[in-house]
């Protein structure tokens, strides 16, 4: 166990840039996943068929092919890999997210819509105070589960040569001739926690936001 | 526009506040409204009545362009909705609507419901616009229930909420599409009090209606409506005690039978 004392600072090290990519394709997912809906929703034919496209293609190819194809193609422009890494997680999951978002927002009454073009508000200033702010306490349950599937793929990010708590560990078993089960061990317990906490986290906002009338897990 | 003008004498248009002329629309097949006038004063309260199916709600979604007709014209104050340069929400801002389910805004409570458009249309401080909503609450009989969302309020106390949302804006108009259609009969006087409150007020007022008391004592004109088009209209004792059209006569009958069997004559 010691092992894990000395070795302490690269595994944390490594962690770090799992949680960083973990965060960084989130929030590129999200920013993007969002937008999509909105166009899916309330966007010309022409806009929804390319993201329908877009949307269909990335969630139809594995995300293990869609780093190689994208670590390849980009490869003479030397890219940092953890870039690599966010940027094609962060938009696969975007198409995810997409369809997370677009049922909420489909899901929220119509006449709510009308409501708020009824008092004089601007389209844009509808989906903004009305819609949105409904359609995200409908997500937030579908989102975490988004969530607990990205935290265990971003480990992929190891095949195109970012150094995460992965490759870190990877390091150590080579140059100690062993410790496998000690370090693997130790990864999937981080990989749990990383996801019990980013859900505990989820829960606690959805409580949060909780209004009466709004329907929370188990109800 | 000048023709509609004209035919209703100089002095009107200072105090014609809607007019519809000529409004069609259809859905598909059916054809909903088919040549729908008429005109309301500033202060007055109109009750559209008529059967179910006869285009009543379709005809107050058009007047604020929720659906768009396909032919005629609406004005407000003169300026005519939908064919100028001036965008539909700033028309929209000016005419209240109140919803037979109240729609009203599920995430907010009642206060914020009401102060919403006070802070996005009028642009109103926070602190003036929390004291206006307040203001308006109180005057549906609601400052209590300030901080309560939609799902704990009664459907009375909800469509309250939004007759005060609708005045909010001080609209020049405000439409009723059923206001008390979907509320249990003990909580249909709460809301018809209030509406009556705004008649007395020079409020004017659109509404749509199955209440033919409400009909009577409170408006000053009731428009039958049958098949998309205005059978009759007129004062409300003209028109519910002498109609003049066969129509309108076999539609009072039953809403009278309705009423002997309801009352358990």
């Amino acid at each position: 166990m010691e092992i894990l004392l000395r070795e302490a600072i690269p595994l944390l090290k490594g962690a770090l840039a799992t949680v960083e990519m973990l965060f960084g394709l989130l929030a590129l997912g999200l920013l993007m996943g969002l937008l999509f809906a909105l166009v899916q929703v309330y966007g010309r034919p022409v806009f929804r068929l390319g993201v329908s496209v877009v949307e269909l293609t990335l969630r139809g190819v594995p995300a293990l092919v869609l780093l190689m194809l994208v670590f390849f193609g980009v490869l003479k422009f030397e890219v940092p890999f953890i870039a690599i890494a966010i940027v094609t997680l962060g938009v696969r999951s975007s198409a995810y997210q997409s369809q997370i978002f677009k049922g909420a927002i489909e899901s929220v009454e119509s006449s709510q819509m009308e409501a708020a073009k009824a008092i004089g508000l601007t389209k844009v200033q509808a989906i903004l105070h009305i819609i949105l702010p409904q359609a995200i306490r409908f997500s937030i349950g579908p989102w975490t589960n988004e969530y607990s599937t990205e935290t265990k793929l971003v480990s992929l990010a190891y095949v195109v040569g970012v150094i995460d708590i992965l490759r870190q560990a990877r390091y150590i078993i080579q140059y100690t001739y062993g410790n496998e089960l000690v370090l693997y061990s130790v990864i999937a317990v981080f990989y749990f926690i990383l996801n019990r906490i980013g859900t505990a986290a989820l829960y606690a906002l959805e409580d949060k936001l909780y209004v009466p009338g709004f329907k929370r897990r188990g109800t | 526009m000048s023709r509609d003008l004209r035919e209703e004498g100089p002095k009107l248009q200072t105090n014609v506040v809607l007019i519809v002329n000529d409004i069609y629309k259809h859905f598909g097949d059916l054809e909903v409204l088919k040549g729908i006038s008429f005109s309301i004063r500033e202060g007055k309260t109109k009750a559209i009545i008529g059967p179910s199916g006869s285009g009543k709600s379709t005809l107050l979604r058009c007047i604020n362009w929720l659906t768009p007709p396909d032919r005629g014209r609406i004005l407000l104050s003169g300026v005519e909705i939908g064919s100028s340069t001036i965008p539909i929400a700033k028309f929209r801002q000016q005419i209240g609507m109140v919803f037979q389910h109240f729609n009203l805004f599920v995430h907010l409570s009642a206060l914020e419901n009401v102060r919403l458009c006070l802070r996005k249309v009028k642009g109103m401080s926070k602190k003036d616009a929390t004291e206006r909503a307040i203001q308006l609450l109180a005057r549906v009989g609601l400052s209590d229930k300030a901080t309560s969302y939609p799902a704990q309020l009664s459907g009375g106390q909800q469509q309250r909420v939004g007759i005060a949302r609708a005045l909010a804006l001080d609209p020049k108009i405000i439409l009723f599409d059923e206001p008390t259609s979907a509320l249990d009969p003990e909580l249909i006087g709460e809301v018809l009090g209030i509406i009556t409150d705004l008649a007395r007020g020079q409020t004017t007022m659109l509404v749509v209606t199955h209440e033919m008391g409400f009909a009577q004592s409170v408006c000053d004109e009731l428009i039958f409506m049958e098949a998309g088009k205005i059978v009759e209209q007129g004062p409300p004792n003209a028109l519910l005690f002498n109609p003049t059209q066969e129509r309108t006569r076999a539609f009072l009958g039953k809403i009278n039978e309705l009423y002997a069997h309801g009352s358990g004559e």
